[in-house]
């Protein structure tokens, strides 16, 4: 049953030049079966076009409480954004 | 060529009731949305055979007229498609024969000189082709892995086995359908399915029953018990309330 096997992160990609997004996360014995059943559950009203699946137990992730020391820094520091540059309107946008 | 065409819709509307039934009770999250999928895909291939058979009958029946007035003895599907879904190893081992049969069907049909039929077939392939690939490997899964659902995959190949020859067997409409460049003789898709069904079922280690005798009648409108139950329910509500709008 589900319970055995494997949870996969789902990710779909929806058209062509687009990167392939996290849709969400399924159940399935192996990565074939994976596929199958995210295209079934995910792709049933024309959303995808090409899948990928990695199991989740594959995905190393930040930790939550570090969330501070790993984002808070980049917070206030707002010469890291490129805002106070005049750009020249033949440039277009960017 | 009326006859033929609620043959093909018949088969799919009943299958994909069938397949519906499933909705909502299937062992997994992921099988009852897959499952969902196909009966609709199912649903959706009837609406174009039953919507062409409505046309060419010239009586103002819609494909919903046909699915939803008629009785069991008007229907021409096959005997196969009507059987219950008891577990979901008859209900995938039901969908695998079908689907290899269904797939060779519409293939050949693709290349009908009915531009219509062509037209249709040449739209289900694709689901059919999906359709196969699922349940194929759902039965190679199942058949090659536990020792219960290897048994339970036995089990119900012998008990829709005799359902089988059915597809393959050839009557009066078919030979004026062939002569006519419609549709091939059924029976001229026997070998292609003999081997590929052998080959499916010797990677899921089922062994094939060797009794090939054929339970006919369906696509002469000789039903099981089992239809007019599953009528009763698929059709109440235009029975009780006739053209109820929603």
């Amino acid at each position: 049953m589900a319970n055995d096997w494997p949870l996969w992160e789902i990710f779909i990609r929806g058209q062509h030049g687009l990167s392939h997004r996290h849709v969400g996360s399924l159940h399935a014995p192996d990565a074939e079966m994976a596929v199958l059943n995210a295209r079934d559950v995910y792709t049933r009203r024309n959303e995808g076009m090409s899948i990928w699946v990695v199991k989740s137990e594959d995905v190393t992730a930040s930790v939550p409480s570090r969330k501070g020391p790993m984002f808070d820094p980049s917070n206030d520091k707002t010469y890291r954004h490129p805002t106070f540059f005049d750009i020249p309107d033949e440039v277009g946008s960017m | 060529m009326f006859e033929f065409l609620l043959r093909m819709g018949d088969n799919t509307l009943v299958l994909g009731h069938r397949v519906s039934e499933w909705c909502g009770h299937s062992p997994v999250l992921e099988e009852d949305i897959a499952l969902a999928n196909i009966a609709l895909d199912l649903i959706g291939q009837t609406r174009m055979w039953l919507g062409l058979a409505g046309e060419v009958e010239g009586q103002g029946r819609d494909a919903d007229a046909l699915a939803f007035r008629r009785d069991a003895w008007e229907f021409r599907n096959l005997l196969l498609v009507e059987r219950p879904n008891r577990d979901f190893g008859h209900t995938l081992m039901r969908q695998f024969l079908f689907d290899l049969w269904h797939h060779e069907r519409l293939s050949d049909l693709c290349l009908s000189e009915d531009d219509r039929v062509a037209g249709i077939a040449a739209k289900c392939v694709k689901e059919a082709d999906y359709h196969l690939e699922r349940s194929k490997d759902l039965i190679i899964r199942l058949g090659d892995g536990s020792a219960e659902s290897h048994r339970k995959m036995q089990d119900a190949l012998e008990a829709l086995w005799p359902y089988v020859g059915e597809m393959f067997s050839d009557d009066a409409l078919d030979i004026e359908m062939a002569e006519a460049g419609i549709a091939p003789l059924p029976s001229s898709q026997r070998p292609r399915f003999d081997k590929a069904v052998n080959e499916t079922l010797a990677l899921a280690t089922i062994s094939r029953p060797e009794n090939d005798f054929a339970q006919l009648g369906g696509r002469s409108g000789t039903h099981t018990e089992d239809l007019g139950h599953m009528l009763a329910t698929m059709q109440f509500l235009q029975r009780a309330y006739p053209d109820a709008r929603w």
